[in-house]
């Protein structure tokens, strides 16, 4: 069979992949180092500084290449956490149901209803500022999403035959979440993992602009836009910058999981092989 | 220059829009019908019936298009036309009645609004001449307080009366021709027999034309004129119901004719039984659904539960596994009483009872191979690694007739009847005294059916496994059973060694069950009607 990528999700993959590449390697492309002060305050483009420099005078290229590695790297460690934990709870309600279930799900729902931005603004206030807490709390409290949808895919899988066949035949059940409901859950799981890996970005991106993600001089997107806002009033682009990186990586990663998903759910009934 | 006939099929082709080689599902079908007539299509699924009963609507399912011949319905050839004179046409001069009606109705909207929505769209009667229209059409199907049953919606009518409302949705805009695809397939026996003299009735009344999709012969020698054979998207075999049933010239014609006719000859009691139902009442809050069912089976034995949905047959398999606790009663085995519960049995109490299951489809983990799915009861019981484990899974697909080249396939490699070997296989790698069969060969085809049944009498000979075997089919009971219990409405009506229980007097449920059974031969609906309503 043909593997057709549909434009939208080439165009997708390849921003995306442009921006990890970058990520990666900015210690040796970034023309400047991150902290380091190389001109005036909010210089406009020119051919020294492609994109201009900050409200400190540090080159906003080479912030913007050091700013992708710490974001994607917290985004990216903080939807691990979400995944790994969201999908085994999930699961496990699923599978065992009854007051597992409740409780899991009750409290679920108990910290769904506190919107999490300010749930995590609370924390993070109370909490010694760190890179691991800033993490450790993003995976936590976005594992609560993670876990509804897994939940209720392992629900519909629950049903099967055969995994009713596999608990007659007296399976374990660890065995029977991770051998044979994890393989069949995998793909809706997948795309949403695209997408919770983007919010995550965004997540980062707004605690840092309220100041309690990453703190400087380490330079991350979402506190670029706020170190740069006030520029905006004398017409300075700086901030837009870091704001359009944020756009443009959301719109990518989001074009992806839309082909992933589309192209899952058509081969839903397990004819995925 | 076109002739009389209604409906005109000329070298029918149909195929997959933009496949690469073509695929064609249907290929050089010719047929002709006239007002009045009935034609049946017979065949199995794959077989492409279905869809030449959509293509006289104009009409392919997904990619499907018609992509060569002709389909004249009153003298206009419908593959020409676009998609306006296409909405003219269907719902006004064809009409369709679908398999399943409760998957069909809106269950937002009431019944009469709906059977009457066809007539009222294409302006062929005002509102109240359809209504009335429409009732008419409830009492001549046979439909309870036909004034009435319009204004309720489709939950709160049974399935076979669902399946009449929508035989009436299909004849209120007086069209010429119908085409039924599979009504009754999904009913029970005894429902099927009511339904199926209500639509024979309403044909004769309406003088309409139909087409009568089905796999089942019996079932079609009661209602159409013509039969027309197909296999493979090809025609086999056409002729008049008399010449197919009673002369049928090709081979495949006589294998279908002869399918249901397996006996099982019945083996002598054993030496006592290796599972035993005591007393057991199950019940869900006020209502019992199974009421003090006591039976056994004796090792080497098929012991056959039948009965219709509802009866309370799967229940008492989930009570035996141990997934569901009766209230009253117990189950033993060998003997020895088994824990309700199914997980406080031991490893080899699960072991000695294995289950296969009516869907292999959703029975198989779809992201396991075979050999993975033969393989994990013979480590999980047996501790088999390797290629110790390997050598037996090839065992058993030797025991199954596959090649051992199925090993690295996936569930979605197989057909349904393969799919089912594995099934079996896999109860097998267990090597237990007892499997239930859960209704394993009514998702399959008659022929398929039929060599699935003959493999687990193999299978029992050499093993000496004995089967519960559930099923709502007397014809499969027949094949394989040596003792039979009948089971209506959560009680056990009748129960014995199958000589006993098939032969009279009967009690009154066993003897409708049994004359409902639609036979193959002309006239026995007919029959069966006139004796019932003496």
């Amino acid at each position: 069979m043909k593997l057709s990528i549909p434009l939208s999700a080439l165009f997708g993959i390849a921003v995306t992949v442009t921006i990890v590449g970058v990520a990666v390697l900015a210690p040796w492309i970034a023309p400047y180092s991150m902290s380091e002060i190389v001109g005036e305050v909010w210089e406009p483009m020119s051919t020294t500084h492609l994109l201009g420099t900050d409200t400190l005078g540090r080159d906003l290229l080479s912030r913007l290449m050091f700013g992708a590695r710490t974001t994607l790297w917290i985004a990216a460690l903080a939807t691990m956490i979400s995944f790994c934990l969201g999908t085994f709870l999930g699961l496990a309600a699923a599978v065992f149901g009854g007051w597992i279930d409740q409780v899991l799900s009750r409290l679920v729902d108990l910290v769904m209803a506190i919107p999490t931005l300010i749930l995590a603004l609370v924390i993070l206030s109370v909490l010694a500022p760190s890179l691991t807490t800033l993490i450790l709390v993003m995976g936590l409290l976005d594992s609560t999403r993670v876990f509804r949808l897994t939940r209720s895919v392992g629900h519909d899988i629950v049903v099967m035959d055969y995994v009713e066949a596999a608990v007659l035949r007296g399976e374990g059940r660890l065995w029977i979440i991770f051998r044979e409901i994890l393989p069949n859950a995998l793909s809706p799981l997948i795309a949403e993992l695209g997408l919770r890996f983007i919010f995550m970005v965004l997540f980062l991106s707004a605690l840092s602009f309220l100041g309690l993600g990453i703190q400087p001089p380490e330079a991350d997107w979402g506190g670029m836009v706020k170190e740069n806002k006030d520029g905006i009033v004398f017409g300075i682009p700086a901030a837009l910058i870091p704001a359009a990186a944020i756009a443009v990586l959301a719109i990518s990663v989001n074009l992806i999981a839309d082909w992933v998903l589309k192209r899952t759910s058509s081969l839903k009934g397990g004819q995925n092989v | 220059m076109y002739d009389s006939s209604l409906l005109d099929v000329r070298n029918l082709e149909i195929s997959v829009a933009g496949a690469e080689p073509p695929i064609r599902i249907v290929q050089d079908v010719s047929f002709s019908l006239e007002k009045g007539k009935v034609l049946g299509l017979i065949g199995e699924s794959g077989a492409g019936k279905s869809t030449i009963g959509m293509s006289t609507l104009g009409y392919g399912r997904g990619k499907l298009h018609i992509s060569g011949g002709q389909v004249l319905l009153n003298g206009r050839d419908i593959t020409q036309g676009g998609r306006s004179e296409l909405n003219a046409l269907r719902g006004k001069e064809v009409s369709y009645v679908a398999q399943s009606a409760a998957a069909s109705f809106n269950p937002a909207h009431r019944l009469i609004d709906q059977v009457v929505e066809a007539t009222l769209e294409h302006g062929l009667m005002t509102a109240q001449q359809a209504h009335h229209r429409a009732i008419e059409l409830f009492a001549a199907l046979g439909l309870p307080s036909p004034e009435t049953i319009g204004s309720r919606y489709p939950h709160q009518v049974s399935g076979g009366q669902l399946q009449r409302v929508m035989t009436a949705m299909a004849l209120c805009s007086e069209p010429d021709l119908i085409v039924f695809d599979e009504p009754t397939t999904a009913l029970d026996v005894t429902t099927q027999i009511g339904v199926l003299a209500a639509i024979k009735n309403a044909i004769k009344q309406t003088n309409v034309a139909a087409l009568y999709v089905t796999h089942d012969l019996a079932v079609v020698a009661q209602i159409a004129d013509d039969i027309m054979v197909l296999r493979h998207g090809k025609m086999v075999e056409q002729g008049s119901v008399e010449q197919i049933i009673y002369a049928p010239t090709q081979e495949y014609t006589k294998a279908l004719l002869s399918v249901r006719t397996t006996q099982h000859s019945e083996a002598p009691a054993g030496q006592g039984p290796v599972l035993e139902v005591r007393g057991v009442t199950v019940g869900y809050g006020e209502a019992d659904i199974l009421k003090d069912v006591t039976l056994s089976v004796d090792p080497g034995h098929t012991l056959a539960i039948v009965g219709e949905s509802g009866s309370g047959k799967s229940t008492l398999a989930r009570v035996v596994t141990g997934l569901l606790s009766p209230r009253l009663g117990d189950v033993a085995f060998e003997n020895a009483a088994l824990p309700l519960k199914q997980s406080d049995r031991s490893r080899d109490q699960l072991r000695d009872i294995q289950m296969i299951y009516q869907m292999a489809d959703v029975a198989m983990n779809p992201r396991q191979t075979v050999e993975a799915i033969i393989g994990r009861p013979l480590s999980f019981y047996f501790g088999l690694r390797g290629q110790e484990r390997s050598a037996r899974v090839y065992e058993l697909l030797e025991a199954i007739e596959l090649p051992i080249e199925f090993a690295n396939r996936y569930p979605a490699e197989l057909s349904g009847g393969q799919k089912q070997r594995v099934c079996i296989a896999r109860a097998l790698a267990a090597d237990p005294k007892v499997i239930i069969c859960d209704e394993v060969t009514s998702a399959l085809d008659p022929l398929v059916a039929e060599d699935i049944l003959l493999l687990l009498e193999k299978l029992q000979k050499e093993r000496d496994v004995a089967y519960l075997f559930i099923t709502h089919d007397l014809a499969t009971v027949k094949a394989i059973a040596d003792s039979i219990a009948v089971m209506h409405q959560g009680n056990l009506v009748r129960y014995g060694p199958k000589s006993q229980v098939l032969s009279p007097p009967f009690d009154e449920y066993t003897a409708t069950l049994l004359s409902s059974v639609p036979e193959m031969r002309l006239g026995w609906l007919d029959e069966i009607i006139a004796a019932r309503s003496v």
